[in-house]
C-alpha cells in the first residue's frame, strides 16, 4: 500500500479538537500489550516533540510564519500528550528507560537496513551500537537496583548482551558532528530517517535529563548522567545529517511528512485495535498540517511543494525485531570509532576526544562500574543459582 | 479496572515467546562479549557516596517557649529533643496522606461496588475519621512542644517517599479494591508501629498524659489493621475458590 502524500488533505487545523480527556487517555498494559505497541509510542512522542522544537525555533527567527506556526504547533503539543499519556503509571522510569533503548535500537536498526545513502546507513549503525550497549547497563541497574527483569520490557524481542563499551563513547564534539547528507537530492527515505532519528534521540536525552535526579542511588544518577551526555552527542550527530542550507519552510514542510509517514507506518502494524485508531486519527490531523504547510509553502515560496516532498510515501518503516541485523553489526563494527565527520578504527581516535574522555572518565565511568561482570539470566541475576530454562 | 486475577495474553515472561527466548539466550554465545570490571563497585559506590552524602534537611528550631508554657506541657529535655519533634512531624504527615489515602480507597470502594472483602461504608469511614483525627492530635501536640506542625522535616519528607508507590497503587483507575487493601496493609503495619514508637517516645521524657493519647491512637490503629487484614484476606481467599 502506498500514500499519495498531498492527495487527501486529512482532518483542517480547525477541524482538530482534543478534549482533557483524550488528552489523558487510558495508558496501554505493561504487562498484556506487544512491545512494539511501546515503541510506537516513545517514538512518536519524540517526532512530536521534535515538532514542537523544531517550531519553536523557526518562530525565534521568522515573524511572518508565528502564527501558522503557533496554530499547528498546538495541536503538536496536544498530539504529543496524548501520545506520551499512553505510558502506565507501573512503568517505573528505569523500565520506561528499558523502552526508550529498546525503542532506539528496533528503529534505528530497521532504517539502517533499508537506508540508501551508505553514509546515513553508517551513521545509524554507529549510533546503533552505542544504544544497544546503554540497553546492557541500563538492564544491569534495573537488575541491581530494583531486582526487577528487563525482559518484561523487552519480551525478547531484543538482545541484552555489551556492545561498544559506553565508556568509549564519548568524544569531543569535533568528533560528533557529521556531513550534511540528507540533503534536496537525497532519496526520501534518506530524508525521513534523517529526521525521524533526531526526533528520536533528542527526546531520549529529554527524558534522562528528566529523570535522571529522581533516582536516590549515586551510581543510577551517575550513569543517567553519563548517557544521557552521549544522547546528547547521537543529537548532535544525527541533526548534523540535515541539510542546512534548507529554508525553514522546506525544513517544516519535511518534518509534517516525516510525521505522516512515521503515523502512517505506525497505523499499518498497530496490533492494539484502539492504539490504531489513535494511530489513525493522527494521521488524518498530520495530513491536515502537511495540507496547511504546503499551500503556505506555495504562496510563500511559489514553488510546488513536490520539489521537496516525494509524490508518494516509501514502504512503511517495518516494526519487527532486528536482531539478526543487529547481530551483524556487532561482528563488524563494535571497534568503530569515529574522528571529525568519519569512521574510523580503534587506534584513530583524535587527540581532542582522547582528552575529553580521560578527563570525564577522571573520577571512574558509572557505566562500567554498573554493569561490571553483568550477565543476562531470565528472571534476573538472583535467578541464577536456580537457572529458569526458557 | 480488573476485579480479580485473569488469565489473558501477559507477554513478560520467557514462556510466551520460547523461539524469540532461545535466539536472545545466544547471545552471548554468537556474540562472544567481554564481561568487564570488578561487581564490587556497584556496593563501593554507594558506600562513597553514603560518606560524602549532606543530610536531608534538619528540624526547625521551636518557634516559641511561650505556647509550651501555656500548654502545660513541659519542655522537652535531653540531648536530642529534635527526635522526637521529627518522628511526631512524620506521623503527622503519615496520617494526613493516610487520610488521603483512605479517602481514595472509599472512592475505589464505592466505584466498584466491592463485595468481595466484607467491608462497608461506614467502618471505611471511619477508619478515615480516625486518622484525620490522629493527625490533629500531633498538630496539636507539635504546637504545644512548640514547634511548627507545617514545617516538613527529614523524617516528614521520607515518609512521603516511603509512601509513594502505595499512593500510585490506590489511585490507579486500573486496581481493584482488593489490590489496594493490599497497599493499605502495608500502610496499616507499619502505623501500628509507629503510634507504639511515640508512645514510647512520650513516656521516656515523662509526658504521661500525651503516652496515654498516643496508646488510645495505637489502640485504633490495631483495630484498623486487623479490619484491613481481614478484608484483604478474605477477598483473596474468596477469589481463589
Amino acid at each position: 500500500m502506498t500514500l499519495t502524500i498531498l492527495e487527501d488533505r486529512g482532518t483542517p487545523l480547525d477541524r482538530q479538537y482534543f478534549t482533557w480527556r483524550e488528552l489523558s487517555p487510558k495508558p496501554i498494559s505493561k504487562l498484556d500489550d506487544d512491545a512494539f505497541t511501546r515503541i510506537r509510542i516513545v517514538l512518536m512522542n519524540g517526532v512530536e516533540h521534535e515538532a514542537l522544537r523544531f517550531q519553536h525555533a523557526v518562530a525565534r527567527f521568522n515573524s511572518e510564519l508565528r502564527l501558522p506556526l503557533a496554530q499547528i504547533r498546538q495541536i503538536e503539543h496536544q498530539q504529543e500528550t496524548l501520545i506520551n499519556w499512553l505510558i502506565g503509571p507501573d512503568h517505573s522510569p528505569l523500565e520506561t528507560t528499558i523502552a526508550y533503548e529498546q525503542t532506539a535500537i528496533e528503529v534505528t536498526a530497521a532504517m539502517a537496513r533499508r537506508e540508501p545513502d551508505e553514509y546515513v546507513a553508517q551513521s545509524l549503525r554507529f549510533g546503533l551500537l552505542e544504544d544497544f550497549d546503554h540497553l546492557y547497563r541500563y538492564a544491569a541497574l534495573l537488575d541491581r537496583l530494583e531486582g526487577k527483569d528487563a525482559n518484561n520490557i523487552l519480551q525478547s524481542y531484543t538482545d541484552i548482551v555489551p556492545g561498544r563499551p559506553t565508556h568509549v563513547h564519548h568524544r569531543h564534539a569535533i568528533d560528533n558532528v557529521r556531513r550534511p547528507t540528507a540533503t534536496r537530492a537525497s532519496h526520501p527515505l534518506t530524508k525521513l530517517h534523517a529526521l525521524t532519528i533526531t526526533a528520536g534521540e533528542q527526546q531520549t536525552h529529554n527524558y534522562y535529563m528528566n529523570i535522571g535526579p529522581l533516582f536516590a542511588d549515586a551510581l543510577a544518577r551517575q550513569l543517567y548522567a553519563e548517557i544521557a551526555s552521549i544522547e546528547e552527542q547521537h543529537v548532535t550527530q544525527y541533526e548534523s545529517l540535515l541539510d542546512p542550507t534548507q529554508t525553514f519552510l522546506e525544513q517544516w514542510l519535511l518534518h509534517e511528512a516525516m510525521e505522516v509517514y512515521n503515523y502512517w507506518s505506525c497505523a499499518q502494524q498497530e496490533s492494539n485495535p484502539r492504539i490504531k485508531g489513535i494511530w489513525e486519527r493522527m494521521l488524518d490531523y498530520e495530513q491536515g498540517h502537511l495540507a496547511l504547510v504546503a499551500d503556505i509553502f506555495k504562496e510563500n515560496a511559489k514553488k510546488d511543494p513536490l520539489e521537496v516532498l516525494p509524490e508518494t510515501l516509501p514502504d512503511p518503516l517495518p516494526y519487527a525485531s532486528q536482531r539478526e541485523f543487529v547481530r551483524e553489526v556487532l561482528i563488524e563494527e563494535i571497534d568503530m570509532r569515529s574522528r571529525g565527520t568519519e569512521y574510523v578504527g580503534p587506534d584513530e581516535e583524535s587527540d581532542a576526544t582522547l582528552a575529553y574522555r580521560e578527563h570525564v572518565h577522571a573520577d571512574g565511568v558509572p557505566s562500567d562500574s554498573v554493569a561490571a561482570g553483568y550477565r543476562y539470566q531470565p528472571g534476573t541475576e538472583l535467578a541464577r543459582t536456580s537457572p529458569i530454562a526458557a | 479496572m480488573r476485579t480479580q486475577a485473569r488469565t489473558g495474553t501477559n507477554r513478560t515472561g520467557i514462556l510466551t515467546s520460547p523461539d524469540e527466548t532461545e535466539k536472545m539466550l545466544t547471545a552471548e554465545e554468537e556474540l562472544q562479549p567481554e564481561f568487564t570490571g570488578d561487581p564490587a563497585d556497584f556496593a563501593d559506590i554507594k558506600v562513597q557516596s553514603i560518606a560524602e552524602a549532606d543530610p536531608l534537611g534538619s528540624v526547625p528550631p521551636p518557634a516559641t517557649v511561650k505556647g509550651t508554657l501555656k500548654s502545660g506541657m513541659k519542655k522537652i529535655t535531653g540531648s536530642n529533643p529534635q527526635v522526637f519533634i521529627d518522628k511526631l512531624a512524620e506521623r503527622a504527615a503519615y496520617e494526613r496522606g493516610g487520610t488521603r489515602l483512605y479517602d481514595a480507597l472509599i472512592v475505589k470502594f464505592q466505584a466498584t461496588g466491592d463485595s468481595t472483602s466484607g467491608a462497608t461504608l461506614e467502618e471505611l469511614t471511619s477508619i478515615r475519621a480516625d486518622e484525620l483525627a490522629h493527625y490533629h492530635l500531633l498538630v496539636d501536640t507539635i504546637r504545644a512542644l512548640g514547634g511548627d506542625p507545617t514545617a516538613q522535616t527529614p523524617s516528614a519528607d521520607l515518609v512521603g517517599v516511603e509512601t509513594a508507590g502505595l499512593m500510585q497503587v490506590v489511585n490507579d483507575p486500573r486496581t481493584s479494591f482488593q489490590d489496594c487493601l493490599n497497599a493499605m496493609l502495608v500502610a496499616e503495619l507499619t502505623d501500628v508501629d509507629a503510634w507504639n514508637l511515640l508512645a514510647t517516645l512520650a513516656e521516656g521524657i515523662g509526658e504521661d498524659d500525651l503516652a496515654q493519647r498516643f496508646r488510645d491512637a495505637l489502640l485504633q490503629e490495631n483495630k484498623h489493621l486487623q479490619l484491613v487484614r481481614m478484608w484483604y484476606s478474605k477477598s483473596v481467599v474468596d477469589a481463589s475458590t
